[in-house]
């Protein structure tokens, strides 16, 4: 069925914009809601994370293993991100087989997280062409209040940030339950920014009610200097000055949120 | 004499056992089995008298007869208007409940009465045991809403935000200089200046959230004092 976007929503987030205002009656206009991350959530996870974002709360758990690295990649490690969407997260999302929105919503958190090299593949690597580990991403969504893809960006980042390696036997056996010392290590911290466009004005985090009426969607990943990856969603078109404008948003607005992450 | 196994206002979940004996009277939330009575959903308990009542603390609409509605027109048919009440099930509002003068349905466009997206005020003219809900809007205060903006609240707390005689609403109208139509069904109409608009919705959605504690009115009376 096609949703109608509903008109009277637009107009009060466009005359509320016009006041420099949100919504959410957030903080700052053109920051992120009230960000907390938790760690260590998880017993049995090599690490994990909760992040709350606003009312949107997602948790991410690590778990490792070993098994056969890729034909073409025999030297690498391997990363999977499994995203889901459970129906208490929103009465929208149903069980089942995940659809299109949560594969998007992993592989946009799986892209910022391989193209910014923060998890060295070639130290995954244990035995070439035999033995590397496989360092499972999974991510839960607790609560959609909106921005999901920004909320389990961070979650998967905070808790690869606080990963250790299970305790291995002579044979290689993973001895689950106990976690070495050996940390994994992260290069850098990739940080997602989403922003939404909405009736041709962009605003940064959107909340669930901005999303119901957004007819576009840019996620921008970088780090401390370089843009590593961005998806482009919806109908909507973005500018090329539109798109610069985003990225100079991102760069300035996740080098506060960085700061959020230990 | 049955007993009582709770107390008026605590929380209840399904299963709970709230009373005992045949003289007390399960409603809304509650159901018997044999002589005991035992909350059907998460809320808060509710006794008046015999009668124990658990009000839902969330949980979609349900349709009743005679309740005024705020309703959303998603459809135009050759007669009639389906409306979004935020039940189960979209309601009907046919021509001649929803318009005064004689329409010739061949030569008119029905947009020109109610069109997409418009919100209305109507009353619930019958429920069909099928779920059928029918909709007019002749009436007082039965009308097209123009401008504005729409917020929603748990149904069964709307009583809490219209509060004892229309308290808290008559305050957070006069204190947010808006214009505020309830419906039943907890859809919200807010017209006013955005910003007012904003610090309204926040009120309504602080009571929402808070419905259950004591002396709401006043924490929400110094919210707005304070300005968001």
């Amino acid at each position: 069925m096609i949703k109608l976007v509903d008109n009277a929503q637009v107009e009060f987030i466009l005359g509320l914009a016009a006041t420099k205002k949100r919504l959410d009656n957030r903080k700052n206009f053109e920051g992120f809601r009230e960000t907390q991350i938790e760690y260590d959530v998880s017993m049995n996870a090599e690490g994990s994370a909760r992040v709350k974002l606003g009312k949107t709360d997602v948790t991410a758990g690590i778990k490792i293993g070993i098994g056969e690295p890729f034909a073409d990649r025999p030297d690498e490690g391997v990363i999977i991100v499994n995203v889901e969407l459970p129906p208490i997260a929103s009465p929208n999302f149903e069980a089942g087989p995940p659809r299109e929105p949560t594969i998007e919503l992993a592989r946009v958190v799986d892209r910022g997280i391989r193209e910014s090299g923060a998890i060295d593949l070639k130290k995954l690597c244990i035995k070439e062409g035999e033995k590397v580990w496989i360092v499972y991403i999974d991510i839960y969504a607790l609560n959609h209040s909106g921005n999901l893809f920004d909320a389990s960006s961070f979650a998967a980042v905070a808790a690869l940030s606080k990963t250790f390696f299970p305790k291995v036997d002579k044979d290689y056996n993973v001895q689950y339950g106990e976690k070495s010392k050996k940390k994994l290590t992260i290069k850098r911290l990739p940080i997602s920014c989403t922003f939404a466009k909405i009736a041709g004005k962009i605003f940064i985090d959107p909340s669930l009610k901005e999303e119901e009426v957004m007819s576009g969607r840019l996620t921008v990943t970088c780090s401390e200097d370089m843009v590593h990856a961005m998806q482009k969603g919806l109908q909507d078109g973005f500018s090329a000055s539109e798109v610069d404008k985003c990225v100079a948003d991102a760069m300035k607005v996740s080098k506060e949120l960085r700061k959020l992450f230990k | 004499m049955g007993k009582l196994h709770t107390e008026h206002r605590k929380i209840a979940v399904p299963g709970d056992l709230l009373a005992e004996g045949m003289d007390f009277v399960p409603s809304m939330g509650s159901y018997r089995d044999d002589e005991k009575v035992f909350a059907s959903t998460v809320g808060i308990v509710d006794i008046r008298g015999r009668v124990i009542k658990v009000i839902p603390l969330n949980g979609r609409y349900m349709p009743m007869k005679n309740d005024v509605v705020i309703g959303k027109i998603k459809d135009i048919a050759y007669n009639h208007w389906s409306v979004d009440i935020g039940g189960p099930t979209d309601a009907n509002l046919s021509v001649s409940e929803g318009v005064s003068d004689y329409v010739d349905l061949a030569r008119t466009d029905l947009s020109r009465y109610y069109n997409f997206d418009d919100y209305i005020v109507a009353k619930i003219l019958r429920v069909g045991s099928d779920g059928f809900v029918q909709l007019t809007t002749k009436g007082p205060g039965l009308k097209k809403l123009r401008g504005g903006k729409l917020t929603e609240m748990v149904s069964s707390k709307v009583p809490r935000a219209i509060g004892k005689s229309g308290s808290m609403i008559t305050m957070i109208k006069d204190m947010t200089n808006t214009e505020i139509i309830i419906g039943e069904n907890g859809w919200i109409w807010i017209n006013g200046k955005p910003e007012d608009e904003l610090r309204a919705t926040l009120a309504i959605t602080k009571i929402n959230e808070e419905s259950h504690t004591a002396g709401l009115t006043k924490r929400i009376e110094e919210m707005l004092k304070k300005g968001v």
